[in-house]
């Protein structure tokens, strides 16, 4: 059923048709409309046989969700930035388990400075934990990849985390495809769990593991991540069948063909990236050769179908929304790997970062110098090079040159943040 | 593709306005997206919210630099943001008043401009005496139906029961009715001196 709605609330919609049975939340922008609206549904009876546990932390969320996922219920949670970080022992806990909870990443800056805005710099702080992560571009996709996120995490045994730009789609207003009950079910069959604790059969999970086995039990986490770059295209496809919709899979691919210039990035960007290269292809703007690779599943990181998606470009720009201090892009460190020996020239740039405005404006500028080979390595879109050179000055003059934000915001005279 | 930029503050429902906007061309079988500016979130201070609606999808993720229409919800906010910031030239523009463009200073800034586009209404006072609570984002949507002419005063009335009920509700839409009759007769008026 079509419906115009906020992104949080397209995504409880969806998990409540998973049908969890146990919902632990604790409350951070951006993601708290989710679990409110979660919370609303059990209490109201419309989500029924589910536990909404109210606890007292982000860490108590994870630990929650590992002891209920651990007694055979089907887990859900959601959270952002410090709260993702807060919870971290428990997230590496979830996976390394084995346990196929099902977490939303309402994404946004992880501080100091304290940001509440989106960039993507909680979700790939955890990289590599351990736990399958996908990136919706639209709220619809956000929505269908809960309904994928259970179907996968539950068949492999692994966690899944369902990451979507925080204010930027959780609090967006926009059309929404909402499937039916029986759809969901037939896509999504009842859990049935690898290992649970249960009283009957009791069996330990979590033993401590030495030398003599560690290694091997983390390949097999390894080789099961490697299981869903086959799982999650089919996923992709039975999803298509029953929904009618093309939604998920490793990546996406928009005026690739022919194309010399290919834009990556991940997430809804890649609305204003398309919106920007349709434009740089018309004939009047210059015809521009570029197209765009979209990453849906950033771990695994499908680095057959990123290369594959390159084979015929001349140079890449890996538009990214984090960034690695003291090296550059994350996102562009996984992509070079996949274009190893592949001969292409490669760009990173990194944008948006603590809810930037990324416009077409900018991208245009940006897709022009990048077609003429003339961008660094490593760029920042937009940043304000007058303001940084300002304080780098102050820094070399003065030995008490202060706390960094607030020269910054003292320079700009901002007495509140805007983001227009 | 409209774009519209809504000016207020905290407490005055700028963000359900552009939601409710989105909600009332949903309702016309059109796209539309509506996004808020985070920023202070405060009571009182100013805040920005956002609506596109396109006859098709809206991949557009930037925020509103340039729009065609603003609505101000607080006349206050005139000295004190710059409301008009990107504005296309001959945009709409409706402002909660009761006050003319001229009274509020706007007059040479919006000279020679389609008179019918630039409205203002008492949105404040029709929220007090239909909602009794003084929040003029529901009768300014109706007034921007009118203005605009991009949206049906019908489809606003199904976007307020989509979110309100009962007396809320009721009250909402009767509040929309008058400040549409209101921009009406006011566009009328601009059309004939014109």
């Amino acid at each position: 059923m079509l419906k115009q709605c906020e992104g949080s609330h397209a995504v409880a919609e969806a998990v409540a048709l998973c049908r969890p049975e146990v919902i632990c939340a604790y409350p951070i922008s951006p993601q708290t409309h989710i679990v409110e609206g979660l919370g609303e549904m059990v209490k109201s009876g419309e989500l029924t046989d589910c536990e909404f546990i109210n606890v007292e932390s982000e860490f108590a969320a994870m630990s929650v969700a590992i002891g209920a996922s651990a007694g055979g219920a089907r887990a859900y949670t959601a959270t952002a930035s410090q709260g993702l970080l807060f919870m971290a022992e428990a997230v590496y806990n979830a996976s390394g388990l084995g346990l196929p909870i099902v977490m939303t990443v309402a994404n946004r800056a992880i501080g100091a400075p304290i940001n509440i805005w989106n960039d993507h710099s909680d979700s790939l702080s955890q990289r590599d934990c351990g736990w399958i992560q996908l990136f919706a571009e639209t709220n619809q996709e956000a929505l269908d990849l809960h309904i994928q996120a259970f179907k996968l995490a539950e068949e492999l045994s692994l966690p899944v985390m369902v990451c979507m730009d925080g204010f930027i789609l959780t609090h967006a207003y926009e059309r929404v495809d909402i499937p039916s009950q029986n759809q969901v079910d037939a896509f999504l069959p009842a859990y049935e769990p690898r290992q649970v604790l249960d009283p009957n059969e009791p069996v330990s999970i979590g033993a401590m593991v030495g030398p003599e086995a560690f290694m091997e039990v983390r390949y097999l986490a390894h080789a099961k991540q490697m299981q869903a770059l086959e799982r999650i295209p089919a996923h992709a496809a039975e999803f298509q069948r029953v929904f009618g919709r093309d939604s998920g899979g490793l990546i996406h691919t928009y005026c690739a063909d022919g194309a010399e210039t290919i834009v990556i990035a991940m997430g809804s960007v890649l609305g204003t990236i398309k919106d920007t290269v349709d434009e740089m292809r018309k004939p009047e703007n210059g015809g521009h050769k570029i197209g765009v690779l979209g990453i849906t599943c950033f771990r695994p990181f499908p680095i057959e179908a990123v290369a594959a998606a390159l084979k015929q470009c001349k140079r890449f720009v890996v538009l990214e929304k984090s960034l690695a201090v003291g090296i550059g892009g994350i996102v562009a460190t996984n992509v070079r790997m996949a274009a190893t020996g592949m001969g292409l020239r490669g760009y990173t740039v990194v944008a948006g970062l603590g809810g930037r405005a990324i416009t077409m404006k900018s991208l245009t500028a940006l897709f022009d110098k990048a077609g003429r080979d003339e961008l660094e390595l490593l760029s920042f879109l937009d940043l304000d090079w007058k303001a940084v050179n300002k304080q780098l000055v102050r820094e070399k003059q003065v030995r008490r040159s202060g706390p960094v934000a607030e020269a910054m915001l003292r320079d700009l005279g901002a007495v509140a943040a805007r983001n227009y | 593709m409209l774009q519209v930029r809504i000016h207020g503050r905290g407490g005055q429902g700028v963000v359900s306005a552009a939601e409710m906007l989105s909600i009332a061309a949903f309702e016309e079988g059109r796209h539309a997206q509506a996004f808020p500016s985070f920023g202070s979130e405060r009571t009182g201070a100013p805040v920005v919210a956002f609506c596109r609606i396109d006859d098709k999808e809206i991949r557009l993720r930037e925020p509103i630099m340039e729009p065609d229409a603003l609505i101000i919800q607080d006349p206050t906010l005139l000295h004190q943001v710059d409301c008009f910031a990107g504005l296309k030239p001959d945009g709409y523009i409706l402002i909660n008043t009761s006050r003319s463009f001229e009274a509020l200073g706007l007059g040479g800034f919006v000279k020679g401009w389609h008179p019918e586009r630039l409205c203002t209404v008492a949105a404040t006072e029709l929220a007090i005496k239909h909602v009794g609570r003084p929040v003029p984002n529901v009768p300014l949507l109706g007034g921007f139906a009118a203005v605009s002419g991009h949206i049906r005063l019908e489809s606003v009335e199904k976007a307020i029961r989509a979110k309100f009920s009962g007396k809320v509700a009721e009250g909402n839409i009767a509040a929309a009715a008058q400040a549409y009759a209101i921009v009406r007769a006011e566009m009328m008026e601009a059309l004939h001196h014109a």
